[in-house]
């Protein structure tokens, strides 16, 4: 269908509205390999090229239950099993006193799992991408704003995408080398 | 899009961005600071003053370590000197940074949004400064290692009873998570100076930094999703801290610290003294660097405010002990709040009275609040107040306790200023620095507050 030394279509767009129109418009005439490129987030442009399945906030959660769950193991471990001492006469297993350590370890894993989590999912760090290859693309951390269609999407032909991606009135359509 | 712009007449206040920006011009402007302007000899002389600082802290220790705690002003009964002292002070001025970037985040105060990245730094260096402290006040940091629980052959487990271990984890995970959330929030800026950068070698820094952050949909939708979880998480986190650092305190039983109002107060007192903190380098700062249109008098204005409100908590709690040390018939609560008005260190409670709570009332008047120049100067004197409540509360009540044959006096030797002002010259060596090498406001945050960067839905166009 495509030859491999393509990566996609890129269209350029001047601004956040244009984009999400034409991300939109893409997606509905069946396009579904269609990424979105802008210097900052844009609301609902994830919905619009059909984006839904967002695994960070169960990443955190688990990551938050196993910090949890770890740090008042390793204190129940420490002052009952391994090393039970006497303090002031309180009972080993003094709950109230762990209370702040398992909180802060459910903090800790929480919040590294959701950074951490994020960066794993996004596929970062990585470093090579082919629309880096397109130069206008330096602009997409500044103030342009771009579709890719990708080549491997089952609706892909060259002259046909092309067609349909000026159809949408960018500013500019280039081919991403892969 | 005509009507997203206007201004509602009833909102007289200044804007938040000033016009005329534009999406690339925000970038320009930020990455310009660090990427085409050229290095002054302010800066260089500014540097080199602010290094021979943190030079100072190096020897300091250096000699600390060579003899010991005891070239400290530090004895029994006051054991617990500046470096305690300094330790408090410098994580609650860390507090402001994680109150504007979590809680004004979750708050949807969007104001925030050219502040947090400034704010950010400030609280990384100054908890970064607060951990020298209890570190070489351990007496021998080289075994600090022993406060973390990890399997040995001495068969020895930390105590987690002990509020001073709970404080290793508090002040650990909130150095570790506000380090992350500084960096998540850096990534889409590393690739804006990535893109931005001419010379290779900045290009390819920057480059790593970015880890090939394009600003795909796809990631912004996660990025979003991972900076609003660590900003639940980062509100109760801060909460915590200085929480945990007043148990330190509130656990034990020495009269002036066994009181249940300390949590609260400590909390109010930190962010009192983290926005004292920031309005003392954002006015120079962006002063020097023309940050004014993203900086604006809004900004300000509103961090006048909330030292307004959290100084006045903080008086609130001042009240309380005094009122609790009457109210309470404990003779050692009493004789307390009489050693503070009368005793030996009364001159220092006075003080802390007029830099914490009379001074400060003048930003009631607008006029205050929007003057940079004196909104600097009660920053600064605000600064000096949380310091000496600190000294209060630690050595007023640590001098004088149930015992008369154990009283003392607490004398601060030259180390202990060294130590102090060599921790200073660290927190702004790392800010001039900061300044020069970081994008110093969020471009892509910044974007999203221009009217441009808002979209209608895309269904309700295709309809």
């Amino acid at each position: 269908m495509s030859d491999a030394s393509v990566y996609g279509l890129m269209a350029e767009f001047d601004s956040p509205q244009e984009l999400l129109d034409a991300a939109h418009k893409a997606h509905t005439a069946g396009y579904k390999k269609i990424d979105a490129y802008s210097p900052f987030p844009i609301e609902g442009l994830a919905d619009a090229i059909g984006f839904h399945k967002n695994y960070v906030p169960l990443v955190t959660l688990i990551g938050g239950i196993i910090g949890g769950l770890s740090g008042y193991a390793l204190q129940y471990y420490v002052h009952v099993i391994s090393y039970p001492l006497n303090i002031g006469g309180r009972p080993f297993h003094s709950w109230p006193s762990f209370i702040i350590v398992t909180f802060e370890m459910t903090i800790l894993f929480g919040g590294l799992a959701a950074v951490f989590g994020m960066l794993a999912l996004n596929g970062l760090p990585q470093p090579y991408h082919p629309v880096f290859n397109v130069a206008e693309f330096a602009k997409a951390s500044e103030n342009k704003f771009f579709l890719v269609v990708d080549a491997s999407d089952p609706h892909y032909d060259a002259a046909d995408t092309r067609a349909f991606l000026k159809g949408l009135g960018p500013r500019a359509i280039s081919e991403v080398p892969s | 899009m005509a009507t997203q712009t206007q201004i509602p007449a009833a909102d007289q206040r200044p804007p938040v961005i000033e016009s005329g920006h534009t999406f690339s011009t925000i970038g320009e402007k930020v990455s310009n600071i660090v990427l085409r302007r050229p290095i002054s000899l302010g800066w260089v002389l500014g540097f080199l003053v602010m290094f021979s600082g943190m030079n100072m802290l190096l020897f300091a220790l250096t000699y600390l370590f060579i003899k010991g705690t005891g070239i400290w002003g530090i004895n029994i009964p006051v054991g617990w000197g500046f470096a305690i002292i300094n330790f408090v002070w410098w994580i609650g001025i860390g507090h402001a940074g994680t109150l504007i970037s979590a809680i004004l985040c979750l708050l949807r105060q969007t104001w925030r949004n050219s502040i947090n990245r400034f704010a950010e730094a400030m609280t990384l260096f100054a908890v970064a400064c607060a951990g020298v402290f209890p570190l070489v006040h351990t007496g021998r940091p080289w075994l600090a290692y022993w406060m973390f629980p990890y399997p040995n052959t001495m068969n020895y487990w930390p105590q987690f009873r002990s509020p001073l271990i709970w404080d290793v984890f508090a002040v650990s995970t909130y150095f570790t998570i506000s380090l992350v959330f500084w960096f998540v929030g850096l990534i889409p800026d590393f690739a804006s100076m990535r893109d931005r950068a001419e010379h290779p070698v900045t290009r390819g820094v920057y480059g790593i930094l970015a880890m090939g952050w394009r600003g795909s949909a796809r990631h912004w939708h996660r990025y979003e999703t991972a900076y609003l979880l660590l900003a639940g998480l980062a509100t109760p986190l801060v909460l915590s801290v200085h929480t945990v650092v007043s148990f330190d305190f509130s656990i034990s039983i020495v009269p002036g610290w066994h009181t249940t109002i300390f949590p609260p107060y400590f909390v109010a007192g930190a962010i009192y003294s983290g926005f004292a903190m920031v309005l003392c380098l954002a006015i120079p700062i962006r002063a020097i660097y023309g940050l004014q249109d993203f900086i604006t008098m809004r900004h300000l204005e509103n961090s006048g405010k909330v030292m307004l409100a959290t100084g006045l908590i903080v008086g609130y709690g001042y009240f309380i002990e005094g009122f609790m040390g009457w109210y309470s018939g404990n003779k050692f609560d009493s004789f307390l709040l009489w050693n503070r008005l009368h005793g030996p260190y009364a001159f220092w409670y006075w003080s802390l009275l007029a830099t914490n709570i009379l001074i400060p009332q003048v930003l009631w008047l607008k006029k205050f609040r929007t003057s940079t120049f004196w909104l600097w100067v009660i920053s600064f004197v605000v600064l000096i107040g949380m310091w000496l409540e600190r000294f209060v509360i630690i050595v007023v009540s640590l001098q004088r306790d149930f015992l008369n044959s154990s009283w003392g006096m607490y004398y601060p030797t030259k180390w202990d200023y060294m130590t102090f002002a060599g921790t200073i010259g660290m927190f702004l060596t790392a800010i001039w620095l900061f300044v020069r090498i970081l994008p110093m406001v969020s471009i892509s945050e910044l974007r999203t507050l221009l009217p441009e960067a808002h979209v209608k839905e895309a269904e309700e166009v295709t309809k």
